[in-house]
């Protein structure tokens, strides 16, 4: 059985949680127990928050999300759990214009531990005060090449979409790579 | 006289029973890797405890054992400007911070903490010098070894049935087809957290325990543990080759063949993500 893996990152309660529990095939695992920062400190075995759901593709390939802690405490995992990755998502909230910047140094921090291909999903597009798509690209300063995605995190086709979407610049970055190799 | 020797052969349980029987007083060291722990004994009793290079003194223990706040920690390391630690600990009675007996319990606490995670060394070198006392400028504890030693038995204990269960690290896990309807309200440690992004058929469990720097001892009892959980299950490895760590090679780096071997997983997951 060959198994592989995505990563859904983003600041605290951006809908990661949601995102991979609306298309996991088993109850995600999920913990989001509060923690103080004074216990942190003093316990090494500290429960974290941590989410994986999966897809079963066929008899012999699974493909594992994991959502990661967006609590920054939660920093030194990011780095284990880009390991391997397919590539990854960034949620982000479209309704809270103060977790932006924030999700914009998540998006380059994991840029920097695996140069994997990634999209932007700007969740809660649903609701009446989320920022438009465009706005948010400014404020994310985001390139015009990278996909700024719609998401509504609690309905399938929407989490559907932005996984397809991520595939697609996966296979889109090895046809580019051939494509050098070839010219 | 001079104790040397193996914990492999020894354990700690046995030294600390040869202590105990002995009235021993004296200076054990115990090295591992780039750990040293430091133990002094006074006639059979532990007395002082120092591991590596950590905070040992009577306002970081007072610390680590919940007895000052972060604020309080820092203000009087600011201000003891070369204070022994029974100097600190007088001041601290007379000032009515805290009682004798707080303080005591407090390092008492602390050094029993200490010889449970040493419990953990199963390898490693002992050396035992008789009639070494502690540094003089510390603060004495005597603490009896029973109980110590009954929790270190309990722990070997734990080692042994932990090795029958999990006989040989040279096997994978992976994650179970229907875990059990619990895994909702799981609550994972960090280091149960590190050993579930290594799962993967290819990932002996040698080398998730290399990668995360767990033990024998540590990364066993975090596999039975997610073992009983219903998580993981043990199978053989689906590839032992000898690479440290599992990865998937970065687009950049692969050869035409794995880029097309890419590409076919990637419509397969495609179409069924599609279908979903």
């Amino acid at each position: 059985m060959q198994t592989l893996k995505m990563v859904v990152t983003g600041p605290f309660n951006a809908g990661k949680t949601e995102f991979i529990r609306t298309v996991s095939e088993i109850d995600t695992v999920s913990t989001e127990r509060r923690i103080t920062s004074e216990i942190e400190r003093i316990k090494n075995t500290t429960t974290v928050a941590m989410d994986f759901g999966r897809i079963t593709i066929d008899n012999d390939l699974v493909l594992y999300l994991f959502g990661t802690p967006g609590q920054k405490r939660f920093e030194f995992m990011w780095e284990i759990l880009s390991e391997g990755m397919l590539g990854f998502i960034v949620m982000v909230d479209s309704m809270r214009p103060e977790t932006f910047r924030e999700a914009r140094k998540i998006l380059e921090t994991f840029r920097a531990y695996a140069p994997t291909p990634y999209v932007v999903a700007a969740n809660k597009q649903d609701r009446a005060d989320a920022w438009d798509i465009e706005d948010m690209r400014i404020a994310l300063r985001l390139d015009p090449k990278i996909k700024l995605l719609n998401c509504v995190a609690t309905r399938k086709e929407s989490v559907k979409s932005v996984l397809l979407e991520l595939l697609y610049s996966i296979l889109a970055e090895l046809d580019s790579v051939e494509n050098q190799e070839v010219s | 006289m001079s104790l040397k020797g193996n914990l492999q052969d020894f354990t700690l349980t046995q030294l600390l029973n040869l202590i105990n029987l002995s009235h021993k007083t004296g200076n054990l060291v115990l090295e591992r890797s780039n750990e040293v722990a430091s133990l002094y004994f006074m006639e059979g009793k532990l007395a002082y405890v120092q591991v590596g290079n950590e905070d040992n003194s009577l306002v970081g223990v007072l610390h680590k054992t919940h007895m000052l706040s972060p604020s309080q920690y820092s203000g009087i390391k600011k201000h003891i400007n070369g204070m022994s630690d029974k100097e600190l600990g007088l001041l601290l009675v007379n000032a009515n911070y805290f009682s004798q007996q707080d303080i005591l319990i407090s390092l008492q606490n602390y050094c029993i903490d200490i010889l449970n995670r040493l419990f953990n060394w199963l390898e490693g070198f002992f050396q035992f010098e008789t009639d070494v006392t502690p540094p003089r400028d510390k603060i004495i504890v005597r603490i009896d070894l029973e109980n110590i030693i009954l929790e270190g038995t309990r722990r070997m204990q734990e080692w042994e049935f932990l090795q029958d269960e999990i006989p040989s690290l040279d096997v994978a896990i992976n994650f179970v087809d229907r875990p059990g309807a619990n895994v909702r309200n799981l609550s994972l440690t960090k280091q149960e957290w590190k050993v579930i992004n290594y799962v993967h058929p290819r990932n002996t469990l040698r080398q998730i325990s290399r990668v995360t720097r767990l033990n024998e001892l540590e990364i066993r009892r975090i596999v039975y543990g997610l073992l009983q959980a219903g998580i993981v299950e043990l199978i053989r490895p689906s590839d032992s080759s000898s690479q440290d760590r599992p990865s998937i090679p970065s687009i950049a780096s692969m050869t035409g063949r794995e880029r097309e071997e890419r590409k076919s997983l990637l419509s397969r997951i495609i179409d069924r993500i599609r279908a979903l």
